[in-house]
């Protein structure tokens, strides 16, 4: 590693949160246009129905379109080649039929927001109400299947079916345990938000669209629209958090580019808080039926499950209802070992809004359910829930380990994330700590999670889901400018990773150049080179390696610059602090970018004429994932005459492989943490029994706040990835993967002398206190049988 | 959302603003109910009147022992100490718990009053402290007990284009004791549940009070030894006394209700040991 103190591995602080912070971040609510027009839906107040009648006042006409007026428009349409998969057509307003409410019917234009507002509240269509598949149960029950031509409510079925004959003779129990998370709501600080506008210069619609994925959805828009791509250019700015909910194709997005093709004036729509927790794709509903087949010890034999998600009611393009269900059954056996694995999972169509990947896709779900039987298991076999996690896991010494999922782990020693976790909380001292607190009347619980992240995972494994758009290479354009500053131009987009400073960081590393002499530049399909996007804690691995890649050949053509300038032997010279040394002579990169660009009179007429422009394409040359992996551990107390959880203490002792910036990789952990503690304790949106959402203000949905949150502590260690550019992995998603577990688990050991068991995220204090008096009560009327 | 269009008038003096108001017009002050209520066209008032600034709404004093404060008076003034206070600590203590510091920035006694939310805190220990509403109107103005005054779930006895201008409190004595105590998922939530219990035996006041229950809030008739109940012998005898009152309730609720107002017992008689 050179000596520069800005490469890979140092602490520096964000370049971007120079203007977030202060105020100067531009997102697209921030943008002015001469005539611009805002946009506001009419949307369904009903789960399912059909569009009786339509009318727009007269006076409206011109202002109000609906599906009818998009003539050539075509839906919004999640191809997957997986067999048995069923394609919904998603049209961008309700095309006769209305499938959740809140569905785009209508929409208007106005000068203002508010009297687009006003232009919806005048519109009356009169739909005629279909009975609403309100969850998976009567999806499953319907004989009338939610989408024509389909067979049943079934996006996608996934099986895996081994035979468990092996196992005869050793199984000593067989612990059966339901668990549930319950949908969630994404919200990121900015909802969703779009602006289009015709370019007659460049001959292109522009469409700025609050997006993680702006490749992407160029692609979505064009096949939707019927453009050709060199007519669309889409620029993500700013943009205030996606966590998966902004790498989907949304129907306002081809309805707002839509209207201003046939406006010809730009049209904004900002998705309001009310519209993203009615209207906006959900997260998170998985239920769980599982069967562990074990031995005297714990040791985990073989796995039987079966999975449903509420898938909603479309498949989201381009990620479609397969990749939730692809990762519960690629992903639920975890960092452990077993001999047999039984799974099942149906993604369900219901009258709900569409389901999309959100920070940790379907892990959460899936080490929720494992790390809660682990547990299970350990009260079934009467040992401590760590011990039985260290007789399952993978070991260093097992690596590289291929899973019975065909998870092909790359490195890492996962126990001792574990290890490090139960040091920091003192679990050796944690019963007696406990026995105190008891004799106070506190009730205390200490729990862990355990889990890997698999990060980066490339084209096989998009492949094998079936996706309308299977990652690949991701590009980098890196530029030595005439006065020897970089330029870095990467097509994944930064919206709270941090990646304009660790991506330059990278780029340092290489150049050894300092950050502020580096510029990194994203999220514009007219200036960046292709990339899927941001997602699947991809982007340090893939454009950071792309990056690397394209900075690597750029300083070759410098280096042989710097020879010519210097009259030497390229050789001779090494690169170092901006400059190329050695032979009794300095050429610096600016010396080289000046005389490439302003005087080229000083080269040699036979230079090679490449340039100091380069684009490099990157992926690993394994793409089935680099898996960083950790281990939490939580303690809380347990108010049993409230119900309210309170985190005493959480500690995560992570490992992603080599750390560009440790301070970045801790604020993915902590958020993602946050957002975990969320999913555990807090979030939820309900559904009545007509699939009515009874969360439309954060009112009744509750995020964590500061208020809530512990002193998250973190250890990390470092185990490089033989696969990657300097063996960087992945980290965005993980912190989120293990809260639910952890704190459930830490609830379930501080209840245990009540006999309640908590399966169900979020653990609300009226669950846990109506279980809780539910006990009290039966040991209040049985007291005999408690004293035996 | 944004809000439907509304006339907006500032006046400055009380009486200019009950002739502006006329009977139609919403009166506005910190805008923390109101404000997400127009935004969600929950409320489309063809006007809104701000009294936030009126002096006759921005007072604060002592007179023979009692306390009136103006309806215009922020969460965040009770909160600083920046108005008097006469019940030992309890007005700050009960400010300092409501929502964030934000909304307390903004948010009113009055409005809050008003808008009668059962889970609001100043609904409940206003109601736990036996406090008057004075109100203003076209046809004069009229004193109510807050018990009165607040009729139910975001209901009030105030008529059309009649305004809350002040709040008094009873002349409470050096023995004065309180406890208040919000269940609630996480800080700054709305309450689940709120007890409170006021204490003074120079006014022979004993307040047991139920809160946050979708109604206006609960007094319990006192009963002998309820200041000295404490631990689970505490919530059983007010979880009895609930579940009597309250017939639809749940036991969730009934225990949470009586933990909050046991806490408010035991604060009140940890206060009185201080």
């Amino acid at each position: 590693m050179s000596e520069n103190r800005t490469g890979i591995g140092a602490r520096v602080l964000r370049k971007e949160d120079e203007r977030l912070l202060n105020g100067r971040g531009r997102f697209i609510d921030d943008l002015a246009f001469p005539r611009l027009l805002e946009a506001a839906f009419w949307r369904s107040p009903v789960a399912h129905g059909r569009i009786a009648r339509l009318d727009v006042p007269a006076d409206l006409a011109g202002s109000v379109f609906a599906w009818r007026d998009m003539a050539g428009v075509r839906p919004i349409t999640a191809r997957s080649t997986l067999p048995g998969y069923q394609v919904s057509d998603y049209a961008a307003l309700a095309d006769g039929v209305v499938r959740f409410v809140g569905e785009p019917v209508a929409v208007a234009v106005a000068p203002t927001r508010a009297e687009a507002e006003d232009r919806v509240a005048r519109l009356a269509p009169s739909i005629d109400e279909l009975p609403p598949l309100a969850d998976v149960r009567s999806a499953l029950a319907s004989r009338t299947p939610l989408h024509p031509g389909w067979k049943d409510n079934l996006f996608i079925e996934l099986k895996r079916d081994d035979d468990f004959a092996a196992l005869e003779g050793r199984v000593a129990h067989v612990v059966r345990r339901e668990f549930r998370m319950n949908r969630q709501s994404m919200s990121p600080m900015e909802g969703k938000a779009v602006l289009a506008l015709w370019d007659d210069q460049r001959n292109q619609l522009v469409v700025y669209s609050s997006t993680q994925v702006p490749h992407m959805i160029r692609s979505g828009l064009a096949e939707c629209l019927g453009l050709p791509l060199a007519q669309l250019r889409v620029i993500a700015p700013d943009v205030g958090g996606g966590f998966g909910y902004k790498c989907n194709l949304m129907p306002e997005e081809v309805a707002i580019a839509w209207l201003a093709l046939k406006l010809k004036r730009p049209v904004r729509w900002v998705e309001d808080r009310r519209e993203h927790l009615v209207a906006g794709t959900n997260c998170r509903e998985h239920q769980y039926r599982m069967a562990a087949h074990v031995d005297a010890r714990g040791r985990l034999l073989g796995l039987e499950a079966e999975v449903w998600v509420d898938s909603g009611a479309y498949s989201v393009w381009p990620f479609t209802a397969c990749l939730e269900t692809g990762q519960i059954i690629g992903n639920l056996p975890g960092p452990y070992k077993m001999e047999c694995y039984r799974c099942t999972v149906q993604g369900v169509a219901t009258n709900k809004p569409p389901f999309s990947p959100y920070r940790g896709v379907a892990r959460p779900g899936v080490a929720f359910a494992m790390e809660m039987m682990m547990d299970a298991i350990a009260r079934t076999v009467g040992r401590d829930p760590t011990a039985v996690r260290f007789e399952n896991l993978v070991t260093a010494a097992d690596m590289p380990y291929t899973n019975i999922a065909r998870k092909a782990f790359d490195t890492g020693d996962y126990p001792s994330s574990l290890t490090r976790v139960m040091e920091m909380l003192d679990h050796a001292g944690f019963a007696q700590r406990q026995a105190e607190a008891r004799k106070e009347g506190r009730y205390l619980g200490i729990g862990f999670a355990t889990y890997t992240e698999q990060a980066a995972h490339g084209t096989s494994v998009f492949a094998s889901w079936g996706l309308p758009i299977v990652p690949g290479y991701d590009g980098a354009t890196v530029k030595l400018t005439a006065d020897g500053t970089l330029e870095v131009k990467v097509g994944v987009h930064s919206h709270g990773q941090g990646m304009e400073t660790s991506l330059a960081q990278i780029a340092s590393e290489l150049t050894t150049l300092p950050l502020e002499a580096i510029n990194v530049i994203h999220g514009d399909t007219g200036e960046t080179p292709f990339s899927t996007g941001t997602y699947a804690s991809r982007s340090i691995v893939m454009a950071g390696g792309a990056v690397s890649k394209a900075c690597e050949v750029l300083m070759g053509r410098a280096r042989t610059l710097a020879a010519a300038l210097g009259k030497c032997d390229a050789a001779a010279l090494r690169l170092e602090g901006g400059a190329f040394r050695g032979a009794g002579v300095t050429v610096s990169l600016k010396d080289i970018g000046e005389a490439w660009f302003h005087r080229p009179e000083r080269l040699p007429a036979a230079v090679p004429d490449g340039g100091l422009e380069v684009t490099e394409h990157y992926k690993p040359a394994v793409d089935t994932g680099v898996f960083s992996f950790a281990s939490h551990g939580a303690v809380v107390e347990v108010d049993i005459d409230t119900g309210n959880v309170r985190l005493v203490d959480y500690v995560i002792a992570e490992d992603c492989g080599t750390l560009v910036n440790p301070m970045i990789v801790d604020g993915q952990t902590i958020g993602g943490a946050v957002q975990g503690i969320g999913t555990a304790l807090f979030e939820e949106m309900p559904y009545d029994a007509a699939a009515q959402p009874l969360a439309s203000t954060y009112a009744d949905y509750l995020l964590p706040g500061a208020s809530e949150m512990p002193h998250i502590r973190i250890a990390h260690s470092e185990t490089p990835s033989p696969h990657t550019r300097h063996g960087i992995k992945g980290v965005g998603e993980g912190g989120a993967i293990a809260p639910p577990a952890a704190i459930l688990n830490a609830v379930n050991r501080a209840l245990a002398e009540f006999g309640v068991e908590f399966n169900e995220t979020p653990l609300t204090p009226r669950r846990l206190l109506a279980a809780v008096l539910a006990a009290r009560r039966a040991r209040a009327a049985a007291p005999l049988k408690e004293a035996a | 959302m944004k809000a439907a269009a509304f006339a907006y008038t500032r006046p400055a003096a009380l009486a200019d603003a009950l002739r502006a108001a006329g009977r139609d017009a919403r009166f506005v002050a910190g805008s923390q109910s109101l404000g997400p209520m127009l935004n969600l066209r929950l409320a489309e008032p063809p006007a809104l009147v701000d009294v936030r600034r009126l002096p006759e709404l921005r007072g604060a004093r002592v007179e023979g022992g009692r306390l009136h404060l103006g309806a215009a008076v922020t969460h965040a003034e009770i909160e600083d100490g920046a108005v008097p206070d006469t019940t030992h600590g309890m007005l700050p203590a009960v400010a300092r718990g409501i929502a964030y510091r934000a909304v307390r920035n903004r948010g009113t006694l009055g409005g809050s009053l008003a808008h009668a939310d059962p889970a609001a805190d100043w609904v409940n220990a206003m109601t736990v402290l036996g406090a008057r509403c004075h109100i203003a109107g076209p046809d004069g103005r009229r004193v109510l007990p807050v018990h009165e005054f607040l009729q139910g779930t975001y209901r009030t006895a105030l008529g059309p284009g009649e305004l809350l201008v002040e709040v008094e409190l009873p002349a409470f004595s050096e023995r004065m004791r309180w406890g208040y105590y919000k269940v609630a998922a996480k800080v700054g939530e709305f309450a689940s549940a709120i007890g409170a219990a006021v204490h003074d035996p120079a006014l022979a006041m004993t307040h047991l009070l139920v809160g946050a229950i979708e109604a206006r809030p609960l007094l319990l008739p006192p009963f002998a030894g309820a200041l000295e109940l404490a631990g689970d012998a505490a919530i059983e005898a007010f979880g009895a006394r609930i579940a009597a009152a309250l017939p639809q309730a749940d036991a969730v609720f009934v225990h949470q209700h009586a933990t909050a107002l046991a806490r408010a017992v035991a604060r009140l008689r940890a206060e009185g040991a201080a």
